[in-house]
């Protein structure tokens, strides 16, 4: 269920909602917001609750050169394929990403490069990415895709114990800053427990590494592509609902947006919405209501790069604002949300307040797992 | 033996027709073909053994003692699910039937404990520890085979080798297809999957190689799926028509135990047609509960 905390500078109330059910129909506790009251629908045998946001295109960049309707998994293998031609050391390997990819996110690839290239792994991904660690510390652009996020943790120890400190206990003399790792993630409404999670929160604690997670297709480009260039081991995490609900023009050739740089895509005064993936899309809508509804001005960030975070960006709009809710479809707690908001609050008490603090407020919401029942509110 | 791989069958098939009417959502991992391996294990066991498999589940819960009923109102989200509808397709469970796992592999390590705690506790009872030939290359697998050599548990590892791990076929993933084999020091027996009593025999004297307390045993089933992985896999893009046709008409557990009940006189085919017509009843009994039945009340979300 999308996590969601709200802070309030000078009268911060923590709240982490649960109940988020969606853009259109989210509803949050308290007297400050109050958005449309939530669609407890009727549960009728019949009856879904449907995903509920719709994605906007954004208009077609200029500065890249010309561009091509992609959605989200062709934008991917574009990506992969300038990759491929530019890169003669570059392989890509995972679960069946030979015939394509469960997602088709590498279509073609294999014909056009060569088995050799292009490959199959067996099933096990801690040898995948055990694997892509040496291919990468010899030289090669290790590309290795992770068939769902969820099936990441096997994978975890060469992740955090072997790839994110290679080049610090080595002193530099070995590093496997080219590997990327690719994963779908995210809520996708029939997904349930093993398909749909978000773990980006896992790996924050680590340090050695980048986590990055686009919200729709031009951005997925550029920043795999500036994940692949970085010369840090990456983990970019594909929000599977967007594979191909997100529609854009992109540029065929090569281009790269920076990392660790959050993008503001609306600006406003009276509260700042971060969010990653998918959920940009429905706060988006949550800030259009707002307006409507409310006159609320809200500013939204998509963080795009999760570790290491645009911290200035934030802390500058939080400022500016005076509000923050920050919502991720990870859990609450230990969710990335409780990161940002404990930096804000730091960064904050630099600052003057022009209201008298006031006593901190807490609502507390029941942590919920992932059921496949709820799974049709994504 | 007959009534319970007809009723698997017939379940199956209705779950894929529920599934088609979008009643069923979510994944969907259907046995159809494999019965006479749940089958043949679950009379070679005792209901008091233990028994823990993958994702392909429907059979196992059905054997291990679950309803028609529970398993498709579980398969439709309900409340009257073994799961309270909370689990679906991947997480059905009994009373020692520890289910029903989604991650590839991982159920194999906790089926080694469940034999550890039958050995500790000094109960005569066994683990069975299912998984397929795709889940057969992953660490943890071998991790758990020495484990449970080591420690003489009582475990009987199954492999059961529907010659395609999703769509990759057996030969394309693993360098050496004899799964009976890769327990290394671990005693392994390969045999024909199909045939239901070919499996009782193998598990009865797996069990009482176990209970004997000589330590694990690896067994491998050839058998084979008639449909795809899961529901949204046509399961006719990495394989042929022809071969899924040859494998029904030649090599059909259902057919072969119902050839082999009337040629030695051991059934009639009315008795077996009556057998047929209860199923089918049974099914559609539990089809309409599954999809009458209402959903779970929202405060189980958090429960």
């Amino acid at each position: 269920m999308a996590a969601t905390r709200l802070f309030l500078r000078a009268s911060p109330v923590k709240c982490s909602l649960t109940g988020l059910t969606g853009g259109v129909h989210s509803s949050l506790g308290l007297t400050l917001l109050k958005l449309s009251p939530a669609c407890t629908a009727k549960p009728q045998a019949q009856r879904r609750h449907a995903a509920h946001f719709t994605y906007h295109p954004e208009p077609a960049p200029s500065q890249y050169g010309p561009t091509q309707k992609m959605n989200l998994f062709q934008s991917v293998t574009s990506a992969l394929d300038n990759t491929l031609a530019g890169d003669p050391t570059a392989v890509i390997f995972g679960e069946d990403v030979a015939f394509g990819g469960v997602f088709r996110c590498t279509v073609g690839l294999r014909d056009k490069y060569g088995k050799d290239r292009v490959f199959n792994t067996p099933l096990c991904e801690q040898g995948i990415v055990g694997f892509g660690i040496g291919a990468a510390a010899a030289g090669a652009t290790a590309i290795a895709e992770i068939q769902f996020a969820d099936y990441i943790y096997p994978a975890f120890d060469q992740i955090v114990n072997e790839a994110a400190k290679y080049r610090y206990r080595s002193g530099n003399m070995f590093d496997c800053g080219k590997l990327t790792i690719r994963s779908p993630w995210g809520c996708v409404g029939h997904g349930s427990i093993y398909h749909s999670q978000c773990p980006e929160a896992f790996f924050t604690h680590c340090p050695g590494i980048k986590i990055v997670v686009p919200r729709g297709p031009v951005q997925a480009k550029g920043l795999l592509l500036s994940c692949i260039a970085d010369q840090n081991p990456c983990i970019f995490f594909e929000p599977k609902i967007l594979y191909r609900a997100a529609v854009e023009q992109v540029p065929t050739e090569a281009y790269q947006i920076p990392l660790s740089q959050a993008e503001v895509l609306q600006e406003g005064s009276d509260l700042t919405l971060v969010a990653w993936g998918t959920q940009v899309h429905v706060l988006k809508e949550v800030a259009a209501m707002a307006q409507e509804k409310l006159g609320v001005s809200c500013e939204l960030i998509d963080l795009r790069t999760i570790l290491p975070w645009d911290t200035e960006t934030v802390c500058k709009s939080v400022v500016k604002t005076g509000r923050l809710l920050i919502s991720h479809e990870a859990p609450v707690t230990g969710g990335f949300a409780a990161e940002i908001s404990s930096t804000v609050q730091t960064y904050e008490s630099t600052w003057i307040f022009k209201f008298p603090p006031q006593p901190h407020k807490k609502v507390t919401a029941r942590e919920s797992k992932y059921l496949s029942l709820y799974f049709a509110l994504f | 033996i007959y009534r319970m791989m007809q009723t698997i069958r017939r379940m199956e098939l209705k779950a894929d027709q529920l599934y088609k009417q979008k009643i069923i959502r979510g994944f969907c991992h259907l046995y159809d073909g494999q019965e006479a391996c749940a089958v043949g294990i679950e009379t070679g066991i005792n209901l008091s053994d233990h028994l823990i498999t993958a994702y392909r589940a429907h059979g196992y819960t059905l054997t291990r003692g679950g309803t028609v009923r529970e398993i498709m109102a579980e398969l439709t989200g309900r409340r009257g699910g073994i799961a309270k509808g909370k689990g679906g397709s991947m997480h059905m469970y009994t009373k020692h039937f520890y289910g029903g796992n989604g991650i590839v592999g991982a159920q194999v390590p906790l089926g080694a404990g469940v034999a550890l705690a039958c050995k500790y506790l000094g109960n005569n009872e066994i683990c069975v520890c299912l998984y397929g030939d795709g889940a057969a290359n992953q660490g943890q697998i071998f991790e758990t085979y020495n484990m449970a050599s080591l420690w003489k548990l009582p475990c009987i590892f199954i492999c059961e080798n529907n010659k395609y791990g999703m769509g990759t076929s057996v030969e394309r993933a693993s360098t050496s297809t004899h799964y009976f084999k890769k327990g290394d020091f671990i005693p392994g027996l390969r045999m024909d999957g199909m045939d239901v009593l070919c499996v009782r025999e193998a598990t009865k004297f797996a069990a009482e190689h176990c209970r004997s307390g000589k330590g694990p045993i690896l067994m491998e089933l050839q058998t084979y799926r008639y449909h795809g992985h899961s529901m949204s896999d046509p399961g006719i893009s990495y394989r042929t028509r022809e071969e899924i046709q040859e494998v029904r008409s030649k090599s059909d557990p259902i057919s072969m135990l119902k050839d082999r009940m009337l040629s030695n006189n051991m059934a009639s085919v009315e008795e077996l047609k009556e057998i047929d017509v209860e199923v089918r009843k049974e099914i559609e009994e539990a089809a309409q509960f599954a999809t009458t039945d209402p959903e779970p009340p929202l405060e189980d979300l958090c429960n």
